[in-house]
């Protein structure tokens, strides 16, 4: 089992190193630099002595190698440096921006897994029935209309039938946690419509496997109450299959949050990182891309290892 | 060229049907038991033929009628205009010609590539399976909608860069699925047998153990269809798509559908409902082509 969990761990560290040098060599082959986002494109009034300056104050113009070693020497001594841009320190800011990414990817994956699972099962209890198409419908809506839309959508229902729009501020949960849940949620509520559908798929497929064991059939022909049956024999082990899906979804979710906190405006983790992206401030870009990519692998690794201590037969070696 | 003798089937002794009339029963059988994947092909189909049919069904959607914008929907301009007064209904038709050229080139690119990758990677195993597979935990471990904005940060706006930053994203899915079924697929019998009289690794790979990876394959694909249009979407709608000038229903649905949809909603509402239906329509019929596909599935 420690075993399992180094060796994991080593893949790990492999899997960060290997996004490193795809982020810094994307962000490398860019046309353009910060440079050119700070003082304006080419042929404006800076001449080309003061772009060469600004180059090298911030380091741009030393060989790549360099630039490389010196980037992933500040992140793993977690000096992570500050922005090109404007010369906010970046660790600061990504403990700032953190608790709300983090908070609106678990709202957005409780409110995918609520949804997802009763739908799923639903679907499989009553296959081919019309309860079956009618939530298959209203499932797959959730892959196929676009987390965007969905969010755009609320916005205007909300500003023309409720007079109601999203606030533009942040309100910490400590502060006013009522606040902060109905800022939280609408959000959630788009992103996780999404996330439910992959789960509800999921969990149709597996429930529809798991009810056609001999273990049902015997339980049904004790006598058992067809909920029991369902609820004690059937559905535990269907969700194990899910409980991986889950750990796919929450690389979907951190995804979906990039446009869900630009149209809410909510000052997260993923909004820093798209607007770093177009000023081409190299240095938030590929610490926060690389950071997020930790987390995923983490994660992966938790839901890894609570799959083996659900499902007992699993054994790690 | 086939006899009509060969065509007996061997072990009833009774004529086989001719490919033509199996393709058709095939389909029809399709029909009746997956209306809903039926009616999903349907929607494809109406898009495919908007797509093609763009310059005689619609007018010109970069052109600007701005004494009539801001209309709503009319019999002159069917989904009424934008702002400027550009005609909502020509750039929504001209917009499912982007979608479906970025959709279908995307994961053919993406799903190509990742299922070559895939085989290839589980059929040599060992170091070359361990370094393939490691590349792929890299790109799996960005969310796909960074990676593909780093990507067409990286490459510049164009609408063929965004066909390869969607597929580039997807390549790890394909070869995931493929992989799997191929390193199940290499140890079976048939497989031995064609390495024992003496077939090349390239024969065993294409003709022994590629068709047998084909379902899965065709099921991420199909699947990849609907998330292509919909990457394609977000990208556009964040800007960093294809370049604004050309009609695109994310675009539509970014600055200046979220400036002003407050005072005309339909500039808001059709594009979304656009991409819906074109997402929705792939994801019922991959739905539909995964049951019958699925062995696992098939019959429940």
């Amino acid at each position: 089992m420690t075993e399992y969990i180094l060796r994991r761990l080593l893949l790990g560290v492999l899997t960060a190193f290997l996004v490193s040098i795809l982020v810094f060599t994307l962000l490398r082959i860019a046309p353009g630099d910060v440079v050119d986002a700070i003082l304006g494109g080419e042929g404006e009034v800076y001449s080309d002595e003061v772009r060469e300056a600004l180059r090298e104050q911030l380091g741009l113009n030393r060989p790549l190698p360099v630039q490389y070693v010196t980037f992933m020497r500040d992140f793993v001594t977690l000096q992570w440096g500050e922005s090109l841009r404007n010369n906010t320190e970046i660790w600061p800011q990504i403990q700032k921006k953190l608790p709300i990414t983090l908070e609106l990817s678990i709202m957005t994956l409780l409110i995918s897994v609520v949804m997802g699972i009763p739908i799923g099962t639903l679907m499989a209890l009553y296959r081919d029935s019309w309860i079956d198409y009618l939530l298959r419908v209203f499932s797959l809506a959730g892959l196929s209309i676009p987390n965007f839309w969905t969010a755009t959508m609320i916005i205007l229902g909300g500003a023309f039938f409720l007079n109601w729009s999203p606030r533009l501020e942040y309100v910490s949960p400590f502060e006013d946690p009522r606040a902060n849940f109905v800022m939280f949620f609408w959000p959630a509520l788009a992103a996780g419509w999404v996330g439910q559908a992959t789960q509800a798929r999921m969990m149709r497929s597996t429930m529809l496997e798991v009810l056609r064991q001999d273990y049902i059939r015997t339980a049904h022909a004790k006598g058992l109450q067809y909920y029991v049956v369902v609820y004690r024999h059937a559905l535990k082990n269907a969700l194990l299959p899910v409980i991986t899906i889950i750990g796919i979804t929450v690389a979907l979710i951190l995804g979906g949050t990039v446009i869900i906190e630009t149209i809410f405006q909510l000052p997260g983790l993923s909004r820093y990182l798209v607007q770093s992206l177009q000023n081409w401030d190299y240095t938030v870009v590929q610490t926060v891309v690389l950071f997020l990519s930790i987390w995923i692998v983490l994660s992966n690794l938790v839901v890894d290892l609570a799959y083996g201590w659900l499902d007992p037969r699993i054994r790690y070696d | 060229m086939a006899t009509q003798q060969e065509r007996v089937d061997p072990f009833s002794g009774r004529a086989r049907p001719s490919a033509q009339a199996r393709v058709w029963k095939g389909t029809m059988n399709f029909l009746v038991r997956k209306p809903l994947g039926a009616f999903g092909a349907l929607i494809i189909l109406l898009m495919v033929f908007m797509a093609l049919a763009a310059p005689w069904i619609s007018g010109d959607p970069n052109k600007w009628h701005i004494t009539d914008a801001m209309y709503g929907p009319s019999l002159k301009y069917w989904l009424g205009t934008n702002d400027l007064g550009q005609d909502m209904w020509a750039m929504i038709v001209r917009g499912a010609r982007v979608s479906l050229y970025v959709g279908f080139l995307a994961v053919a690119l993406g799903s190509c590539s990742g299922g070559v990758i895939g085989l290839v990677s589980a059929y040599y195993g060992g170091k070359v399976d361990m370094t393939i597979q490691r590349i792929m935990d890299a790109l799996m471990s960005i969310p796909t909608l960074i990676l593909a904005l780093a990507i067409m940060a990286a490459l510049g706006q164009s609408l063929n860069n965004v066909v390869l930053a969607i597929g580039i994203v997807q390549i790890p899915r394909a070869n995931r699925i493929v992989r799997s079924q191929a390193l199940s697929v290499k140890e079976s019998e048939f497989a031995l047998a064609a390495r024992s009289i003496g077939a090349g690794d390239m024969r065993i790979m294409l003709y022994h153990i590629l068709p047998q990876c084909m379902a899965p394959w065709l099921i991420i694909a199909s699947a990849a269809l609907g998330t292509a249009i919909i990457s394609e979407a977000s990208l556009s709608f964040l800007g960093m798509g294809v370049p604004p000038t050309v009609p695109t229903w994310g675009g539509m649905l970014s600055t200046r559908g979220r400036e002003f949809f407050i005072d005309n909603p339909w500039m808001a509402i059709w594009p979304g409902v656009a991409i819906s239906l074109a997402v929705y329509g792939f994801n019922l019929f991959g739905d539909a082509l995964r049951d019958v596909l699925d062995p696992r599935l098939r019959g429940l």
